[in-house]
């Protein structure tokens, strides 16, 4: 093999799902020592075309060469023996083993018949010296932090002799600074002779880590260039299909006074830890306030004490003043609070209702959809197609499942259905995770206009641009508080990210 | 009704291939056992339909699967697993007998209902037990109901035997005849055939089941929590209080089931030694029916047909008849694993309408 | 009677009511730690019981005297794993909900197992009855121990396979490469899948030990209680063994602790005639009570914590 050999080379690669082409004839090259980016929006091929190289997908045509050598991938064994290893964005890690259990799990070693987890251990150790790995072996994996979890997932490639590593949307769950020691890995990783495939959506990091980006768009590649010669717009232009700026337009807020009032709050979790420690947040009519912060620092339990679905130990919620804390999701439905959820699949819709059925899942019980205890089907069509209609999504009709709407047309079903209750408050959730960018600017762009209402919105997300980008107002959720507000207009990146470490040095101010 | 055909169209194809495969396997196991399948079958049929009486039997035979059947669906409709039938089936047996034979002096317009009430309601007290425990304490619920089936089983022989027994027998006093519910006119009619009323309230309950569930703002809620509980909670339902009352409905069923069959068709109670069985025979019905009210009478239509037939089976051409039991588990095999039944009718004609992924 | 002696006797019928319950408990936890759920263990313990009567009766015939029972044993594992075949065919590779493929197991149980033993013996619906069952053992110097030395020591040879096998199924799950493999497969199978394993294959050895061990149980209440095989040998153990396994958390050695409640409460139920206060409680109340117990235990002491995460779930390795 010389130096010219790609250690991957995919050529014409194409897989089909039952009504859509998912990966076009894509081509492909990695080179030994690089960090190959991999950029695409969300839905634009790039996981399925690394899950065809992990073996977990069969191409319907094209074939795959490893140094040189054609060979058919057709399941993870056959990968790892080439030396293939990948960190998958949705963690694969057993929560309740330890994190050796993890590493060794399909390649165990053993002493007789008998795990052999201290040799495990050991060996473990010493990769995590060499790479700058940190990490427990024999703690649990549900006890570490998110970016340990992270490690052992590199380790577990690496554990298994992995020369090629791909890292699939790797930064999604980390704060700043973890990226940035992410980055430091990634470097040593490459250092010590790993090739790196890099899948993601953020064009700072390809721009910060990558050698050569290659571009793909509705399962086609668009282009491939040398990082060096490109810029994030051009990139941002290639993977879109159209110039964006990535600014959202909007006007300067014109905040009024307080509608949602949240005095020390204080919510259990199931397992009865206290997740949020004696909370405190305002949020004014006209005014979008984003929560800054690393997921599991109480965000999920702040959203459920807020809509009624976690009970509240102690605290106050007021809504215009009306106490709210443990009234039921009805009531406080009823009261003028949206929420627009998290996982839209686990709350937001009910999967195999029709279309119809799920624009009325909240409001099935009041006339004219519901009379003397009966529904009527169609008053419900009704209210489905003039909703359909106004937020543009689509579906073949009202009595579509939900099931079968792209995340984008779900999304904008439910953003349809929550606005349309005509709120005080919208809760917004993560409300752009895993859509497009179109979605992204059409949900976007809602938000403001809700605020632009004299609505109070409260937008919570783990995307710090997006938190950036759409609020006048951020507060930092950090161990179940709130440890700091600052303006986005006067604050970055590097400072966010402190606080959401804990730290309150920064410009912040502390939110008494 | 075109959305009743519709909710069959996909599902019924499975359901009548899967009854066909169902008939072939005890077919083939005829065959090891050097039987006469054909014959068999053959024997089987003229056992339901060879004379009025028989056929009158086979419809009793019927009646209290439907209603087991739709205890099963519907608690199945709500996402919950009613392994139950069998002990609220008992418990309504039971709370109708001790009417049936305690209750003096009332007119039978009143008694008869009464009883059929009573059997009814503590089917339903009996399953919403199953709902609570679930509902406050997250206890799985077949775990629960499997339990209750062998309290309810023990409990009734108690009463049976300490408060409504017959003298020196293994049984109870018969009920008043105020508290019969049997259809003598028709029984008559059919060489005195066990005809009852039940038979008719079982198909009325159809009809409930499907207004109550699908048009309703009730039924509404009970799918909801049965499809996705946490979205039915988003969306400010009670999900416990639709688990609860989705196992008391469900119960209803069941206990009504029970209720007829003291009333319309034995008119005491005996002291079990083992469980009968039918609400066990209902969980069949209700997946041969793909826990739909309309797919279920056909259900129990078919699983009452072979189960009566069974005898003239064994008589006509001398085959066990437990190897009923072996085609109907057969037959719900091959609707749990559709795959199996859709990769054999595939290259036929199956093409279910896949909507555009958009 | 002196109390030393009760309490043994006690201890000994506990164990003899227990033993089917362990295997059958054991079986399932197999399965379930796989991820997949069993409601067939009353199934599988059918056809065990079924196919020892049988195997027994010809190992009988065959003149193979006190070796015959030991022959049902093995007919028992082989008839268990063969029909634990078509609950892992319906649930594993046809993604069938896994309670109702249980069901049908129960269902194909009670039907086959009447449908050949009334094949086989002429119409009648009861094995003949067998001459070579198992006795009971007493261990030399270890049974002369006073009260375990009656209770523990002194039993079915199937008694102490089980109790063996409690501990070599504790080893087999937290200590081997295997054990390993099948927990990560019932918590996070994508997980393992990723790691190279192979998901449905784990699976189908998870559910085909269920069987045998579910069918074992089975057997031994043939071959150590009623010496026949009729529809009523089995009757609802295999969802006790269930409950016991629920109870147990999905645990062997927490099984076992299960299954000797549940045998303490039936041995209980014999023993407590013995005493004359006894007679003001009607019998049903007695027979009813370790289902009250379960019930009582589970919503005291519940948590669906314990089991695997991905119980009941067909894997699917296009979902993410």
């Amino acid at each position: 093999m010389n130096s010219a050999t790609p250690v991957v080379e995919l050529k014409g690669i194409t897989k089909r799902f039952p009504g859509v082409v998912a990966n076009d004839s894509i081509s492909f090259k990695l080179f030994k020592g690089e960090i190959h980016a991999l950029l695409g929006e969300n839905g634009a091929g790039k996981s399925t075309l690394m899950n065809i190289v992990f073996g977990l997908y069969q191409p319907d045509e094209g074939s795959i060469e490893i140094n040189g050598e054609p060979v058919i991938i057709d399941n993870p064994n056959k990968a790892i023996d080439l030396g293939i290893g990948m960190v998958h964005q949705h963690f694969k890690l057993v929560e309740p083993f330890t994190v050796t259990e993890n590493i060794i799990l399909g390649m165990e070693p053993k002493k007789g018949s008998n795990l052999d987890t201290k040799t495990a251990a050991a060996r473990i150790q010493e990769l995590s010296e060499q790479y700058g790995l940190r990490v427990d072996p024999y703690a649990k994996i549900h006890d570490i932090s998110v970016g340990m979890q992270q490690r052992v997932e590199i380790l577990k490639t690496l554990y298994r002799g992995a020369d090629i590593l791909i890292f699939d949307e790797p930064t999604a769950v980390l704060t700043p600074q973890e990226i940035t020691e992410l980055m430091e890995i990634m470097r040593r990783l490459v250092a010590e002779g790993k090739s790196i495939i890099l899948i993601t959506h953020k064009l700072k990091e390809i721009m910060h880590i990558s050698n050569t980006v290659t571009i793909i768009r509705r399962g086609k590649v668009i282009d491939t260039v040398k990082t060096s010669e490109a810029s994030p717009s051009i990139l941002a232009e290639k993977m879109v299909g159209r110039n964006v700026t990535f600014k959202v337009d909007k006007r300067a807020a014109a905040p009024g006074g307080n509608v949602l009032e949240v005095r020390d709050l204080f919510v259990k979790n199931k397992e009865g830890a206290t997740v949020l420690n004696g909370l405190n947040l305002n949020v004014r009519a006209g005014e979008i306030l984003g929560i800054a912060g690393v997921d599991g620092n109480g965000q999920t339990q702040l959203i459920e004490a807020l809509t009624g679905l976690s009970k509240v130990e102690s605290g106050s919620i007021r809504l215009n003043g009306k106490e709210l804390a443990n009234a039921t999701p009805r009531q406080i439905s009823e009261s003028g609070i949206a929420h627009i959820p998290e996982d839209r699949h686990k709350h937001g819709l009910v999967l195999d209702f029709s279309m119809s059925e799920n624009m009325v899942l909240e409001t099935y019980y009041k006339e004219p959809y519901s009379k003397r205890g009966f529904l009527d089907y169609n008053a419900i069509k009704k209210q489905a197609q003039r909703l359909i209609q106004a937020f543009d999504v689509r579906t073949p009709s009202a009595e579509t499942k939900a099931r079968s709407l792209s995340g984008g047309n779900q999304q904008k079903a439910i953003i349809a259905r929550e606005i349309d209750k005509n709120p005080d408050v919208l809760i917004a959730a993560q409300p752009t995770r895993g859509l497009d960018v179109g979605a992204i600017e059409f949900v976007q762009t809602q938000l403001i206009a809700q605020r632009d209402q004299g609505k109070a919105v409260l937008l919570i997300s783990f995307e710090l641009d997006e938190i950036i980008n759409v609020s006048d107002r951020i507060a930092v959720i950090y161990e179940g508080q709130i440890v700091g507000e600052v303006l986005p207009e006067q604050t970055n990146d590097q400072e966010l990210g402190l606080m959401m470490a804990g730290s309150t040095v920064a410009g912040g101010v502390r939110h008494e | 009704m075109s959305k009743i055909l519709k909710l069959f169209s996909g599902s019924g194809a499975i359901s009548i291939i899967a009854i066909v495969l169902g008939l072939i396997v005890g077919a083939v196991v005829m065959l090891i056992g050097g039987y006469e399948p054909l014959l068999a079958y053959k024997s089987l049929f003229s056992q339901v339909f060879g004379n009025t009486y028989d056929f009158g039997e086979t419809l009793r035979e019927i009646t209290p699967l439907i209603l087991t059947g739709f205890a099963f669906a519907f608690a199945a409709r709500a996402g919950l697993f009613n392994i139950g039938g069998e002990g609220q089936f008992i418990v309504g047996m039971t709370a109708a007998s001790v009417i049936g034979i305690k209750v003096h002096g009332l007119p039978i317009y009143i008694h008869a209902p009464l009883a059929v009430i009573a059997g009814g309601l503590f089917g339903g007290i009996w399953a919403a037990l199953v709902g609570y425990l679930k509902a406050k304490r997250g206890v799985n619920e077949v775990i629960t109901s499997i339990m209750l089936n062998w309290i309810a089983l023990y409990l009734a022989n108690f009463i049976v035997r300490h408060f409504l027994l017959m003298e020196g027998k293994q049984r109870s006093e018969d009920i008043l005849p105020t508290a019969s519910v049997s259809f003598p006119w028709l029984s008559d009619l059919m060489d005195s055939a066990r005809i009852h009323w039940g038979m008719l309230i079982a198909v009325l309950c159809s009809v409930f089941f499907y207004y109550f569930m699908w048009k309703t703002k009730q039924g509404f809620e009970l799918r909801a929590v049965g499809n996705n509980p946490n979205a039915a909670q988003y969306a400010g339902m009670n999900v416990g209080r639709n688990v609860v009352k989705a196992m008391f409905i469900s119960g209803i069923f069941a206990g009504l089931a029970g209720a007829f069959q003291i009333l319309g068709v034995f008119h005491y109670q005996s002291i079990m030694s083992g469980s009968p069985g039918t609400g066990f025979d209902g969980i069949a019905v209700g997946l041969i029916g793909m826990n739909n009210p309309f797919g279920i009478l056909l259900g129990a239509l078919l699983f009452g047909t072979l189960t009566y037939g069974s005898a003239g089976m064994s008589f006509g051409a001398g085959v066990p008849p437990e190897l009923i039991r072996i085609v109907i588990g057969s037959i719900i095999f091959f609707i749990a694993a559709q795959g199996i039944v859709r990769g054999i009718i595939k290259p036929f004609y199956f093409k279910r309408k896949k909507e555009k992924v958009l | 009677m002196d109390w030393v002696t009760t309490l043994g006797q006690l201890m000994n019928t506990t164990l003899v009511f227990s033993t089917a319950l362990i295997f059958a408990a054991l079986g399932g936890i197999f399965s379930e730690r796989s991820g997949v759920t069993n409601l067939g263990l009353e199934g599988f313990m059918m056809f065990g019981a079924f196919a020892a009567a049988v195997a027994t009766y010809y190992a009988e015939d065959a003149g193979m005297g006190s070796a015959a029972p030991w022959i049902g044993l093995i007919a028992a594992i082989v008839l268990g794993v063969i029909t634990s075949l078509i609950h892992a065919v319906a649930s594993i590779t046809f993604k069938a909900d896994q309670t109702i493929s249980g069901i049908v197991i129960n269902f194909l149980a009670a039907g086959a197992t009447l449908y050949f033993v009334k094949l086989i013996f002429d119409g009648n619906g009861e094995t003949p009855l067998l001459t070579q069952v198992f006795n009971k053992v007493a261990i030399p110097g270890l049974s002369s121990i006073p009260i375990i030395g009656e209770g523990l020591f002194h039993n079915y040879p199937t008694t102490y396979i089980a109790i063996v096998l409690v501990f070599v199924a504790f080893y087999v799950l937290f200590k081997t490469p295997f054990g390993l493999r099948l927990r990560a497969v019932g918590e996070h199978p994508s997980a393992a899948d990723t790691a190279g394993i192979n998901v449905n294959r784990m699976r189908y050895i998870g559910v085909m030990i269920s069987g045998a061990l579910a069918a074992l149980g089975g057997a031994t209440v043939t071959l150590t209680t009623t010496s026949t095989f009729a529809h009523n040998t089995i009757s609802g153990q295999g969802y006790i063994a269930i409950a016991a396994m629920i109870f147990g958390k999905w645990n062997p050695i927490g099984a076992f602790g299960a299954a000797a409640f549940f045998g303490l409460s039936q041995a209980v139920r014999t023993y407590v005639t013995l005493f004359s206060w006894s007679k003001d409680i009607p019998q049903e109340f007695i027979y009813m009570l370790p289902y009250l117990l379960t019930i009582i235990v589970l919503v005291a002491a519940v948590g669906r914590s314990a089991a695997p995460a991905a119980l009941g779930q067909p894997y699917d390795p296009g979902k993410r």
